[in-house]
């Protein structure tokens, strides 16, 4: 295993300490939980919708740096992007994370996303940086009740 | 520059380690030499296993070489002398923790399965519907669940007594749930999550006064401190070999004769029975009434001559030195900025638990990999603790007799770090 300089990107750690889009939507379209009952990690994720196009989304709750600067990135690369698009990127994040640490990156496909690369070494690490993802992609399933790791 | 205090805490804690002698019991734990990240292992995550000296892990190697055969069986030399093994470390076993009589030591898998065996067969045999069960809010969940499943069976009722912020049980609040109705009280020794001791004395005589029997969850306690089962006069004891440098998989339930004798079997089995028609099965005698099927012999091997190492070094020594470990820690930790203990009662043993204002504790563990110290983050399998103070998770620094004043400092530099990588 590797040196966790690896994990902890600078952008991480910014994107950390000072979370984007950290708030409750009142009123939101769509709200939904995702926890991993294994750290107490905890986050909601609000969505408005205009159509198909995801017009507004937020977040809020606690966790590890990496569970929470996954969401935090999440948000500011979600706004504008249609429910298919967002399906999309969660599947490139997903395929990404859960690959062999030695698979090449597909950086243009990933934009800021490739920052969690390093999450790939760190196999305990997965569930946290995917934890706001799957949340994400309940909502967009249209599911309601909250999301577990290890449901 | 070290304060009078602290000074006083380092001088205690340097002669206790002369007595003790820790540099040549760390010579018994080769693990304790590896390197994790090109840095020399800092090993603080003994709450959930201790590390095994080579005086164990060779006699397992000498039962496999020379001793391996099915015991209670064979007519073969073989046989014979693989019983004798097993059952003469059963016979250690007992004496280390003060039941004279081995035939009320039962092996487990561990300290769960034991406190599952005491709810499904004395649980099932003498509790009723309205009956109340008597436990804490500082259990591990393997001293809830088997409860709550037996009241679910049952019609029985869970009775929980709180704690105050130190993490110590509220005594007033046991002393009001405690009644006619309780028909069983189970309380962890040592807290795994929050390093406390319970006041068990007190609990036993008060529960006893009103005819409730006690088991005790000793998985925190057997490593760390004398334990003496007919003193205590308590009624079922549990504890797991792999906190108390043993092996893997092997835990002992002490249960007083007189209890075990009228408490139906566990599981059904070989080695459990008399004799067995398709009309009717004889139970055996104890201990093997509860021990179906192959034991765990080798385990059972190790963990005598566990109890042999451990007695040679003596147990009130190993509890004067961690307790003097656990002050220059609990000193050393409360220095580093944003550290908040987790548990802090008057009664306490080696176990820190904390949060930091910069970090998550999974990310505290992170950071401390990468400086070779070893420590669990997490609920520590008691959430109704972490519910109590109010996290979702703690960082636990556990302590055991081969750590070092240096090996806290290593702890305390690497907390330093997590600071400043979260900064």
């Amino acid at each position: 295993m590797s040196d966790s300089r690896a994990l902890y990107e600078q952008v991480i750690l910014d994107h950390n300490k000072n979370p984007r889009n950290y708030k409750k939507l009142e009123g939101a379209d769509q709200s939904i939980e995702g926890f991993n009952p294994l750290c107490g990690d905890h986050f909601t994720v609000h969505l408005n919708f205009d159509g198909e196009t995801i017009s507004e989304i937020a977040f809020e709750g606690s966790g590890c740096a990496i569970s929470k600067s996954s969401a935090s990135v999440m948000t500011t690369i979600l706004k504008g992007k249609t429910r298919q698009e967002a399906e999309a990127l969660f599947k490139t994040f997903h395929d990404m994370i859960t690959a062999d640490p030695e698979t090449p990156i597909d950086e243009t496909a990933l934009g800021k996303l490739r920052v969690f690369a390093g999450v790939r070494e760190f196999p305990v690490r997965i569930k946290c940086a995917t934890l706001a993802w799957h949340a994400l992609h309940s909502a967009i399933a249209g599911d309601a009740d909250p999301v577990s790791t290890e449901a | 520059m070290a304060s009078l205090t602290e000074q006083n805490t380092i001088d205690r804690l340097d002669v206790l380690r002369q007595e003790l002698d820790v540099d040549k019991i760390r010579a018994d734990f080769p693990i304790l030499g590896i390197e994790c990240h090109g840095k020399p292992l800092v090993y603080l995550d003994n709450a959930a296993t201790s590390q095994t000296p080579r005086q164990v892990v060779e006699s397992i190697s000498d039962y496999y070489y020379t001793k391996n055969a099915n015991v209670h069986r064979g007519v073969h030399m073989l046989s014979q002398v693989a019983t004798d093994a097993y059952e003469s470390a059963r016979n250690k076993i007992a004496q280390f923790i003060g039941a004279h009589v081995g035939c009320e030591i039962i092996f487990t898998k561990g300290t769960t399965e034991a406190i599952n065996l005491v709810a499904q067969t004395y649980g099932r045999k003498h509790i009723r519907t309205g009956d109340e069960i008597l436990i804490t809010y500082m259990e591990h969940h393997s001293n809830i669940v088997p409860w709550q499943m037996l009241c679910e069976e049952t019609g029985a009722v869970l009775k929980v007594v709180p704690i105050n912020d130190d993490g110590e049980m509220i005594m007033e609040e046991f002393d009001a749930l405690l009644s006619e109705k309780t028909k069983l009280v189970s309380v962890v020794h040592v807290s795994n999550a929050l390093g406390t001791v319970n006041p068990i004395e007190t609990i036993i005589e008060k529960a006893h006064a009103l005819g409730v029997p006690v088991l005790l969850d000793g998985a925190q306690s057997t490593p760390h401190m004398p334990i003496d089962v007919k003193a205590l006069d308590v009624d079922f004891f549990a504890c797991s070999a792999h906190k108390m440098y043993g092996p893997t998989g092997l835990g002992i339930l002490y249960g007083k004769a007189t209890l075990l004798e009228e408490m139906p079997p566990f599981h059904g089995g070989g080695d459990m029975i008399l004799s067995v028609t398709f009309e009717k099965t004889v139970f055996n005698t104890l201990p093997y009434k509860f021990e179906a099927g192959t034991p765990p012999i080798a385990g059972v091997v190790a963990l005598g001559a566990t109890v042999d190492y451990l007695k040679s070094i003596g147990m009130e020594k190993i509890a004067a030195y961690e307790a003097a470990l656990l002050d220059y820690g609990t000193e050393a930790l409360l220095k580093v900025d944003g550290v908040k203990l987790i548990g802090t009662a008057k009664e306490k043993a080696g176990v820190l638990s904390f949060t930091m204002e910069s970090a998550h504790p999974h990310d505290i563990g992170q950071i401390l990999d990468d400086h070779g110290v070893a420590i669990r983050t997490g609920h520590h399998c008691a959430q109704p603790v972490m519910k109590r103070f109010n996290v979702a998770a703690t960082a636990r620094a556990s302590l055991a007799m081969y750590n070092t004043r240096e090996e806290i400092d290593a702890l305390v530099l690497a907390l330093e770090d997590v600071n400043k990588v979260f900064a």
